[in-house]
């Protein structure tokens, strides 16, 4: 069956980022970009399946500026057989991505699409859900184990009081949690031979979808700092701090 | 303008985070209706009936919304939302799951997790791991939103007297079933609502050595957490984990036992009132944001403690 992964250019998990002066956004100016943690998971549990005899093609699909080729060509190293490249270099909201992603699935029909749960940018955690909705695709989202079964999929979730298991009818949507897997590293002649394979460009106009929104970012600040507070000695003196200074126990 | 809040619960009992989420819908102002969808959830509505500022309460009580599968459930707030302003969920597992699919269904974009409202179409949500809040304006008719408890003081479980509304709607898209559920039994508070959390990271160096934590936190009647270097190692389970991508808490006493305190940590704890930290390494980033710092040996420094509270 056919595979499609969804993967997001996002901020390196490493770079603290910085709040621009004027409050527009953050400041995204030489700043090392990479795969979103998230979507590194969604791509290795593809290449675990292919491994598994499960899965025969991987497409990994991104919707991003130009620069974003990059984030497919890493997809493609560690393994996923081609791309498309959605290009669009503003920046989207989570259902323009879901309706560009909708359109993608369409032409490509994969039985399953796994996306990561959220982006660490924007931390919506959206873009899955409405692709399945708009899809009428069953989802199982926050996933630490995935099984396919014939033309069903197992997906175990990682819930508020602990683990759930739900059972879903292909083609469905999967999103990751950290627990799935332990993304491997690309190896250097995949790396080149990645160069090699096929990448395809395409342009929300040519898919037929609009991504307007009716969302609009007023301003971005930085969080309300926390202040370093003192260092006490013993036990006896963090135990008379908690209870006659703040109170709290 | 009317606001439709989900009922977050179990068919047996109202979670608290609906509390926090009725909060958010008063701060947007007008009529807070909460729909109560699951099976044999009767008491759950009359709970939800009870809740201040609440005017009304529809109860969808079906089979197919027994295990909150959101394939069935966002069809039918996709279908009742349509006359609303609003529509909140908690920022649950539960909510995020499938609020974004009524928006989808409803062709508006959701906004996730807001921690303040600051007007009916503007909110506050933070981004990048809580690093930066931005400030998000929309122009929907229907404004589909996520709320995260911490960012909200709880009504008054109490003091209202709403009417029950059946709704006979039953939706079933038929294209998932639900197998099963391992949840955590534990008669320790629930780390979302707990007054005092006490968490352990990667210097507990494995799980048999949370007892130790357990001891503390009967002693303070307080819930346990964990970093997430200590769940990927194994030593408890995810439920534990608080952080970015674990549970998001906001107690009044917070104390972070050998826990570095990595940004993805921080994002899930900083909004505690007083936090105190336990490592014996003094360098450890957790120090930054502590009130109360101890540079100890936390084999020593935890049953010391137990014992003296």
């Amino acid at each position: 069956m056919k595979v499609l992964v969804a993967v997001k250019r996002v901020v390196d998990y490493n770079v603290k980022v910085r709040v621009k002066a004027d409050n527009s956004g953050v400041d995204l100016a030489n700043v090392k970009m990479s795969m979103n943690p998230f979507c590194e998971i969604a791509v290795e549990e593809a290449v675990r399946l292919k491994e598994k005899g499960v899965a025969t093609e991987i497409v990994a699909v991104t919707v991003g500026p130009t620069a974003a080729q990059e984030q497919l060509r890493t997809a493609l190293a560690l393994g996923a057989d081609r791309a498309v490249l959605v290009e669009s270099a503003d920046e989207l909201n989570s259902l323009a991505i879901a309706k560009l992603l909708k359109a993608v699935v369409d032409k490509e029909q994969p039985q399953l699409v796994i996306l990561g749960k959220q982006a660490i940018d924007s931390d919506n955690n959206q873009t899955g859900q409405m692709l399945a909705a708009l899809s009428g695709y069953a989802q199982g989202t926050f996933a630490s184990e995935v099984n396919v079964e014939g033309d069903r999929v197992k997906v175990t979730r990682e819930i508020d009081g602990g683990l759930q298991t739900v059972d879903l009818k292909l083609p469905a949507i999967v999103t990751t949690d950290l627990r799935l897997n332990e993304p491997r590293y690309a190896s250097l002649p995949n790396i080149m031979k990645a160069k090699k394979k096929p990448l395809e460009t395409l342009k929300p106009e040519d898919l037929g979808v609009s991504t307007s929104s009716t969302l609009s970012t007023v301003k971005v600040e930085a969080p309300a700092g926390r202040s370093a507070g003192i260092k006490v000695k013993t036990v006896d003196e963090l135990v008379d701090k908690l209870k006659n200074e703040a109170k709290v126990i | 303008m009317t606001i439709l809040v989900i009922a977050e619960h179990n068919n047996a009992e109202l979670n608290a985070a609906t509390l926090n989420t009725v909060a958010a819908a008063q701060a947007i102002g007008g009529d807070i209706e909460v729909l109560v969808a699951g099976a044999g959830c009767a008491a759950v509505a009359d709970a939800a009936a009870k809740v201040a500022g609440v005017s009304k309460v529809l109860l969808a009580d079906n089979a197919a919304y027994a295990n909150q599968l959101p394939e069935n459930i966002s069809l039918l707030i996709a279908e009742l939302g349509k006359g609303y302003s609003h529509i909140l969920a908690a920022a649950s597992t539960n909510g995020k799951n499938y609020l974004p699919r009524v928006a989808a269904l409803l062709d508006v974009d959701q906004i996730s997790e807001i921690i303040a409202v600051e007007s009916a179409d503007t909110f506050k949500r933070p981004i990048y791991a809580g690093n930066a809040i931005a400030t998000v304006k929309s122009d929907a008719a229907i404004k589909v939103i996520t709320v995260r408890a911490t960012g909200f003081d709880a009504v008054a479980a109490e003091g209202g007297n709403a009417a029950v509304e059946a709704v006979a709607s039953a939706q079933d898209a038929g294209v998932s079933a639900f197998v099963g559920e391992e949840l955590a039994k534990s008669d320790r508070p629930e780390l979302a609502g707990a007054k005092i959390v006490v968490s352990g990271g990667r210097g507990m160096q494995n799980g048999d050595n949370f007892q130790l934590l357990y001891g503390l936190a009967d002693k303070l009647g307080a819930a346990v957490g964990a970093s997430r270097a200590a769940v990927d190692a194994g030593f408890v389970p995810n439920d534990m984990q608080v952080g970015q991508t674990g549970k998001i808490v906001a107690p009044s006493l917070y104390i972070a036992v050998g826990i570095s305190g990595a940004i993805q940590h921080l994002a899930g704890m900083k909004d505690s009132k007083v936090i105190v930290a336990i490592n014996k390494d003094e360098e450890a980033p957790i120090f930054q944001v502590a009130d109360y710092g101890l540079v100890a040996d936390l084999f020593e420094a935890v049953p010391e403690m137990a014992s003296k509270v």
